[in-house]
């Protein structure tokens, strides 16, 4: 069954439409890469899974269980983050307060999962060291550790690898590969990096403010919309 | 030093200051820190214009200062959060334009009825005088409840500041946060301009997050220290303002630039 299914959707700010047309469905264990250009409506799409806009029109539905604050979000870094005065344990932590409900402190459980995440990113014994010291590749691994604190079944990456050089790339990418193969979450995420999309994904949507490709990623291979991107490319 | 400090316990009315400061830096550094890293400081100045204004209107109507200036502040912030997060105008012109324009009504509205006497003064400067013991029980009052709320909401309050979008994602009400914020502010302001001034209590706000921010690297410490340097420097304040008769507000302000430049040059030999 499908966890996400969007139906006729159409996305935008303050009466402005960004996408439209937008249809598709997400099922469980799926690694799905969003791909199109610059000011394609990718962020938009993200915004809308996880309803902080609401969609101007159709449906967004989630079902089999899900519910919007178990996704685990890892966005774009702001420029408030890399100066930021926080421990690295501190900021994973932050993740499991979805499963908090009202209490006001930590409990040892989420602690304890708080420190499996950090070992499971590779940062294990980094879990005090501050957070702004770190390399970019570091600091995605560490916003990774805390959106999978967040979740055990769904996460949404924005542009995961976006100023990082060539082999953390790389290394980020097969670290996500893992959490989808090995944990069985399932993997949304945004990326301008076409042949890293089709490497790993096993399915492809491709926008440009509408909908332009979705399917699997081995018949996008062929298609139109991957003729676009790829002339795009080369020129 | 000593002896002054057991001089200044021994005055009733110092005695209050020493105490309501106390709390009220405690407040002013836990709130600072993320103030600060929202970049939300001006916020804490323009509300501080604001509570001037509005004692203002209060003396001239024979009113408690306190109790029209506090919910005032409170109304204020909430709108200042507003202007910074959706207006067209830009937060920063929105609280230049809001807190000039409530000093110029308090100047107006006590030029054209008293005239300007020291109560004014003491609004805009500072004065350890100005508490008496109904005002300094409302103040401790106050500030154990800002300060045990901040403390209850202390971990969602940091994952909203470190990450806004990520915590509206995973469904904490990020809105409720900043509001509560902005109120803890408010309320912190109108409690510490009576000392402080009108002029200077934004300085209680920023000072010790910025000394504290240099030399630690987790949050949980910028916090802790935020928090000694801030009474630390309120106290040797106190005591200096006691020692050589100077004003209060302002021997705080200096003793709390001196630990800035002072954490610099620390930072600067350590590494």
């Amino acid at each position: 069954m499908a966890l996400i299914t969007c139906d006729d959707v159409t996305l935008g700010y303050d009466g402005e439409t960004v996408l439209t047309d937008i249809n598709f469905k997400i099922e469980s264990g799926d690694y799905l890469c969003v791909v199109g250009e610059n000011g394609a409506g990718k962020s938009t799409l993200i915004k809308g899974l996880l309803k902080l806009i609401n969609p101007m029109r159709g449906s967004i539905s989630m079902s089999d269980g899900l519910r919007v604050s178990e996704i685990g979000y890892l966005p774009q870094q702001t420029a408030i983050q890399r100066n930021f005065p926080a421990s690295i344990f501190e900021v994973v932590l932050s993740g499991t307060l979805n499963g908090m409900g009202l209490r006001p402190f930590y409990s040892k459980k989420q602690k304890r999962e708080a420190l499996d995440k950090i070992n499971l990113m590779g940062l294990a014994g980094l879990e005090k060291r501050c957070y702004q010291e770190l390399s970019g590749g570091q600091q995605q691994r560490v916003l990774l550790a805390r959106a999978l604190c967040a979740t055990s079944r769904m996460i949404l990456l924005d542009e995961p690898a976006a100023g990082l050089d060539p082999i953390v790339t790389a290394d980020l990418y097969e670290l996500i590969n893992q959490i989808n193969q090995k944990m069985k979450i399932t993997v949304v995420m945004v990326s301008h990096d076409i042949n890293a999309a089709l490497k790993y994904s096993s399915h492809i949507l491709h926008l440009s403010h509408t909908q332009l490709y979705f399917g699997k990623t081995l018949d996008y291979m062929g298609s139109d919309a991957a003729l676009i991107l790829s002339e795009r490319g080369t020129r | 030093m000593i002896q002054a400090f057991l001089d200044i316990i021994s005055y009733p009315f110092l005695l209050r200051a020493l105490v309501v400061g106390v709390l009220v830096s405690l407040c002013a550094a836990l709130l600072g820190v993320s103030l600060v890293l929202k970049r939300y400081s001006m916020i804490g100045d323009g509300l501080s214009h604001v509570g001037f204004g509005a004692m203002a209107v209060a003396a001239v109507f024979n009113m408690a200062p306190l109790a029209v200036a506090i919910p005032v502040c409170i109304v204020t912030a909430f709108l200042l959060l507003r202007i910074s997060e959706k207006s067209s105008m830009g937060g920063d012109a929105g609280i230049a334009v809001v807190s000039s324009g409530a000093l110029a009504v308090g100047v107006m509205v006590i030029s054209m009825t008293t005239g300007v006497n020291t109560d004014i003064y003491n609004y805009m400067f500072g004065s350890i005088l100005a508490l008496n013991s109904a005002d300094t029980i409302l103040c401790i009052i106050l500030s154990c409840i800002v300060i045990s709320v901040y403390l209850l909401f202390y971990n969602r309050i940091f994952a909203v500041t470190f990450d806004e979008t990520f915590s509206r994602a995973t469904g904490i009400r990020t809105n409720i946060y900043n509001m509560i914020l902005a109120i803890l502010t408010a309320v912190t302001v109108v409690l510490g301009m009576r000392m402080m001034g009108a002029l200077l209590i934004s300085s209680l706000i920023i000072f010790p997050s910025m000394t504290s921010m240099r030399l630690c690297r987790t949050y949980k410490s910028v916090i802790t220290i935020s928090a000694v340097v801030s009474v630390f420097c309120f106290a040797a304040g106190l005591v200096f303002s006691y020692c050589c008769a100077a004003p209060t507000g302002a021997s705080i302000v200096i003793v709390n630039i001196i630990v800035l430049v002072v954490s610099g040059i620390v930072k600067k030999i350590i590494r």
